[in-house]
């Protein structure tokens, strides 16, 4: 029975390699123009990146201001 | 599962070859289209600047090891879970408890915010995901109304609301990752291909997207199609668990934490890794990250109670974080990318900006 289960793990890996394999792909340097694409695109947007007035950073300003 | 008829002269000799023969395929067909390093293509843009980033509110309140947080889509409220089995959810502009629940069991790994913002789920050693509708009236006992709705056959590591309150993506330290109906309870979809424990799980970001990707104990990044159930495309480059995934915010790349003190984004479209991000003095395991609102950053906490910051295009350290005092379990960026919370074994959270 062991033997029957291995066979059929077995073959389900080979169909999902098969699978994997048959996958469409781009080349890395079209990927990576899309990734900086993206990035610079957004980053006036990153307020992590490129930082906002204090003022309006809600965990920048003091405590003492609170908004109502 | 009934066994398979084989084909004339199959036995398992002959499929191991085959599979041995496909893997190496793949790996070609991947080579052929490693054309230049995503470093290189990122040479000419602007290094970036100085950062200052600094603890802005500290939320103390825990007894034990924070191990996992969510943030609220109001881009001010948080939920965190605890080794002492609290979850609590927090204003973070405050500080203020709003409120907070004690699970049965201890190791609450999992925790998330529901899109609504009316409840959170929660689940660890119990082996389920349950999840609580959040009262207005702070006297009312949360877990009088709990509802039980994922069961796995080891403990919950992640879990996920999908773009509604009503389905909930959920890995387990069982291997699998199911997707579940919360009203009813019932297993909508399971998925099945990892061969150890699932750490962590990651929806894509998109309206109508349908996929989502998981890493786990045997060092695969696997990314899954949520409605037939199938394990669209697979990553190993990692030389140890894998703890954390996260998509890049275009839904086109993901990032991962590992164990082997390196964190690695994998493009989906080319289908290979494209960056990794390590030292050769980082020698602890990355155990979460997340990216900033653009992409172009990656938070990653570490087993060294630090957090490192990472230019995402230019695979160079941009700052580290000092400040936790014992390891960093979970960093979130909020939803409109102004902050970021880190959680850690030292009981505490942390909002950085």
């Amino acid at each position: 029975m062991s033997s029957n289960s291995n066979l059929s793990t077995m073959k389900r890996t080979v169909e999902q390699l098969k699978l994997e394999a048959s996958v469409d792909r781009i080349k890395v340097s079209q990927a990576a123009a899309d990734l900086q694409q993206y990035c610079l695109q957004n980053a006036s947007k990153d307020a992590l990146l490129v930082g906002v007035p204090a003022a309006s950073n809600p965990f920048r300003e003091p405590r003492s201001c609170a908004l109502l | 599962m009934a066994c398979q008829g084989l084909a004339k002269g199959e036995t398992t000799n002959t499929l191991k070859a085959e599979s041995e023969s496909l893997k190496a395929k793949l790996e070609e067909e991947r080579a052929k289209l490693h054309d230049v390093e995503l470093h290189q293509v990122a040479e000419k843009i602007d290094a970036l600047g100085q950062f200052v980033m600094k603890t802005r509110r500290t939320l103390k309140g825990h007894g034990n090891k924070v191990l996992c947080m969510d943030w609220c889509r109001d881009k001010r409220r948080i939920v965190s879970s605890s080794q002492d089995g609290k979850v609590i959810v927090w204003d973070a502009y405050t500080t203020n408890k709003e409120h907070a629940v004690t699970m049965p069991c201890t190791w609450v790994m999992a925790c998330a915010y529901a899109p609504s913002g009316c409840a959170v789920a929660c689940g660890g050693l119990d082996n389920k995901c349950s999840v609580y509708p959040l009262s207005l009236d702070k006297n009312e006992n949360l877990a009088a109304k709990k509802k039980s709705v994922a069961m796995h056959t080891n403990y919950l590591s992640s879990c996920s609301f999908t773009n509604s309150d009503m389905q909930i993506l959920t890995s387990s330290g069982d291997g699998t990752c199911a997707l579940w109906d919360v009203e009813s309870g019932q297993l909508l979809q399971s998925f099945h291909g990892h061969s150890a424990d699932v750490l962590s799980l990651d929806l894509a970001p998109s309206e109508t997207g349908n996929t989502f990707v998981s890493g786990g104990c045997d060092k695969k990044a696997n990314v899954w199609d949520m409605r037939s159930g199938q394990n669209v495309q697979s990553f190993e480059t990692h030389e140890s668990d894998i703890n954390n995934v996260k998509y890049y915010p275009s839904g086109d790349a993901f990032a991962t934490g590992s164990d082997d003190a390196t964190c690695r984004l994998y493009d989906l479209r080319a289908d290979r890794e494209v960056a990794i991000y390590s030292k050769d003095s980082i020698i602890f395991g990355a155990s979460s990250v997340d990216f900033s609102l653009s992409g172009r950053l990656l938070f990653a906490g570490y087993n060294d109670y630090t957090i490192n910051v990472w230019d995402v295009l230019k695979g160079t350290r941009v700052a580290i974080l000092f400040g936790h005092e014992n390891r960093v379990s979970t960093v979130r960026v909020s939803p409109d990318g102004t902050a970021f919370c880190s959680g850690s074994w030292d009981n505490t959270l942390r909002i950085w900006a």
